[in-house]
């Protein structure tokens, strides 16, 4: 029954994120390697990470993400010192030249999903809605691997 | 009852200019200092705090002399550093093997608010089973912090929130308890599991 559940969803879902790429610019954003974490509850927050091309011939600026499973995401970038004081800060927007990748990953930056609305189980997807400037949109379905995972696929 | 509110404020007035005093010093010398680069931590036998494992067991520093030890600081409600931390070394432990059942591993929390020993457990039980949470009171968490040379600070978030900023290194001591080496956060397994290694030989080659 779940599983009927889970792809009528993801029927819904996707087709949407491929539907969005009618413009240039934004149009041409390439979503890989899409992961996060399981969430124990909803009181912690939780994290994405994933690789962004840009595939086409214009600049595109990230300006914000949406999704349902959180009231507020955003993208953040880790910092360690040199006495290896790690902090976070919200990165604001994120420009994106002709055939450059951009890696949320860890050590680096990642999609900081604050205040979820339902736990991150493992197994499951969630779909992430990428904003860019010039109004375009990227949906992805973002698979949820175990609170220990490494990467999007060990 | 006049005189009373007076002494009243006197008393609030010089408590305003002791708490200033006393952050003023947490910031300069105290243990909110910034750390100079390299300061080394204390060798465990020179620390002294009492924390509380995620089994409700009460542990310190003592409890990490015979065996050599992989240290660091985190709180639960870390969604990247600290996950991605516990992740990698349970990524090592995994590489060491049977060997990975000879060394102390300890995820001590700078959150003590939020990590009780219930959340501890909660959390540790999914990473490597070697990994040991270790929970306190504020001020026996900032000795244990102190010890290590470490630093930690509270940050409230855009949402009311707060998060963490602190020490990711992971630290190696031998099983003497002496400091050997640190590990950077989301250093590669090549670079940190021989440095495991030394620490886990270092007292041997002594002995010998
Ligand atoms: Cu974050």
């Amino acid at each position: 029954m779940k599983s009927i559940l889970i792809a009528m969803l993801m029927a819904m879902t996707l087709p949407f994120g491929l539907a969005t790429s009618a413009r240039a610019g934004a149009g041409d954003v390439v979503v890989e390697n899409a992961w996060s974490r399981a969430s124990i509850g909803t009181s912690r927050p939780g994290a994405a990470y994933m690789d962004i091309r840009n595939a086409g011939d214009e600049n595109v600026t990230l300006t914000g993400l949406r999704t349902d499973l959180a009231g507020m995401p955003e993208i953040h970038l880790t910092s360690t010192n040199e006495q290896g004081v790690s902090s976070m800060s919200p990165v604001g927007e994120i420009a994106i030249a002709p055939g450059e990748t951009v890696a949320l990953a860890p050590g680096g930056m990642h999609a900081m999903l604050m205040q979820l609305r339902r736990p991150m189980e493992e197994g499951e997807t969630f779909p992430l809605t990428l904003l860019f400037s010039d109004g375009g949109e990227v949906t992805v379905e973002v698979p949820i691997r175990g609170i220990a995972a490494r990467g999007p696929d060990d | 009852m006049r005189r009373r509110s007076f002494l009243g404020y006197g008393a609030a007035a010089f408590g305003v200019i002791g708490l200033t005093l006393i952050a003023g010093w947490w910031r300069v010398d105290g243990p909110g200092a910034p750390q100079a680069v390299g300061a080394r931590p204390l060798p465990l036998t020179e620390m002294d705090f009492s924390l509380t494992d995620h089994e409700g067991r009460t542990v310190g520093p003592e409890t990490l002399i015979g065996s050599p030890t992989i240290a660091f600081f985190g709180f639960t409600h870390c969604p990247d550093v600290c996950p991605t931390t516990l992740a990698d070394i349970s990524d090592w432990l995994d590489a060491l093997g049977g060997d990975a059942e000879k060394l102390n591993v300890v995820f001590i929390t700078v959150d003590p608010e939020r990590d009780t020993v219930e959340a501890m457990a909660e959390y540790v039980d999914y990473f490597h089973p070697a990994i040991r949470g270790w929970t306190g009171t504020e001020r026996q968490i900032a000795r244990a912090v102190e010890g290590f040379r470490a630093t930690y600070e509270k940050v409230p978030t855009d949402n009311g929130d707060y998060t963490m900023n602190h020490t990711a290194s992971v630290f190696l001591f031998d099983a003497l308890g002496r400091f050997v080496t640190t590990i950077d956060y989301h250093e590669p397994r090549e670079f940190a599991v021989p440095k495991i290694r030394r620490a886990m030989n270092e007292e041997k080659a002594e002995g010998a």
